[in-house]
């Protein structure tokens, strides 16, 4: 059974490209979230995430100066941030990216080019898995 | 030059832009590209290193590219501004690492570097390599767009 998602969550959109921020924005609008902030690299993403209550990641993979791994590497080691869900973008699926992120704790991934209803599927897939765990 | 590894970027590129900008292209016939100067407003070029070592670059009009991101955020752009250069950094970013997971399926291993966006009139594209360049151009209802493919050594011929 499908969880009932929680729209009002708040969302952190993590990616150096404006336009994939926008995209990722745009899609967790559509699905029916309203609570959505942006980060543009890895460094203002953990601020963010020190600052504010934070409920759900989404971050790109491939930035400059933090890579995405590295991102979730620093929520995992984080005393009040290591049980965020994180979900990673990427451009590319390969095989020993996607082992070294689920070793770091990645939640889920959505390889580029994707759709709305992938991006909702991976949502909710993360959050009922959670659900399950808890 | 090996068929096998052209094909990877020829799919990528129809793929990204059907899902992420709604947008159908067709592929005309690639030709050997034998100078620097663009066939376009505005392109993205993407370093890959392997080996071999090479770049991929996409040159778009301007009439193109933005019906392109006009579909792709859901806004209306008239002029390549810089919400247009940012958007052709994420769709050479997208279609190279699409490309490079098929590459990578096939047996070859490359990185890609983050892009690099030019645009202006008759811009010059500097790839990473002396070798010729291979150039397929697109059309879209928007107008064109060439995706440009040079390797040093030329392509490689095995997985």
């Amino acid at each position: 059974m499908k969880p009932q998602l929680n729209l009002s969550m708040k969302i952190l959109v993590v990616d150096d490209f404006a336009t994939m921020r926008k995209i990722v924005r745009n899609i967790l609008k559509q699905i029916g979230f309203t609570n959505i902030v942006e980060a543009d690299d890895g460094a203002n993403a953990l601020s963010v995430i020190k600052q504010e209550k934070i409920d759900f990641v989404v971050t790109d993979w491939n930035m400059p100066n933090m890579t995405g791994l590295e991102l979730l590497k620093n929520i995992r080691a984080t005393e009040t941030a290591k049980d965020l869900p994180v979900l990673m973008v990427t451009a590319e699926g390969l095989a020993e990216n996607v082992v070294d992120a689920v070793k770091a704790g990645v939640d889920n991934y959505i390889v580029k080019p994707f759709t709305a209803e992938t991006v909702q599927e991976k949502i909710e897939q993360i959050l009922a898995k959670r659900s399950a765990n808890s | 030059m090996n068929v096998e590894f052209i094909n990877p970027f020829l799919s990528a590129t129809i793929g990204v832009l059907k899902t992420m900008a709604f947008t159908e292209v067709q592929a005309g016939k690639p030709f050997l590209k034998k100078d620097k100067i663009s066939r376009g407003d505005v392109s993205g070029v993407v370093g890959i290193t392997g080996p071999p070592n090479g770049s991929m670059s996409l040159t778009f009009s301007k009439d193109c590219i933005v019906e392109i991101v006009s579909n792709m955020l859901g806004e209306t752009f008239q002029e390549v501004n810089d919400d247009i250069k940012d958007a052709v950094g994420e769709l050479s970013n997208m279609i190279s690492g699409t490309a490079r997971n098929d590459l990578g399926n096939k047996g070859y291993s490359f990185k890609t570097s983050i892009p690099t966006v030019v645009s202006g009139p008759s811009h010059e594209i500097r790839h990473m390599c002396k070798a010729p360049t291979i150039a397929i151009p697109f059309n879209t209802k928007a107008g064109p767009f060439v995706v440009e493919i040079s390797f040093e050594n030329g392509a490689p011929t095995g997985g």
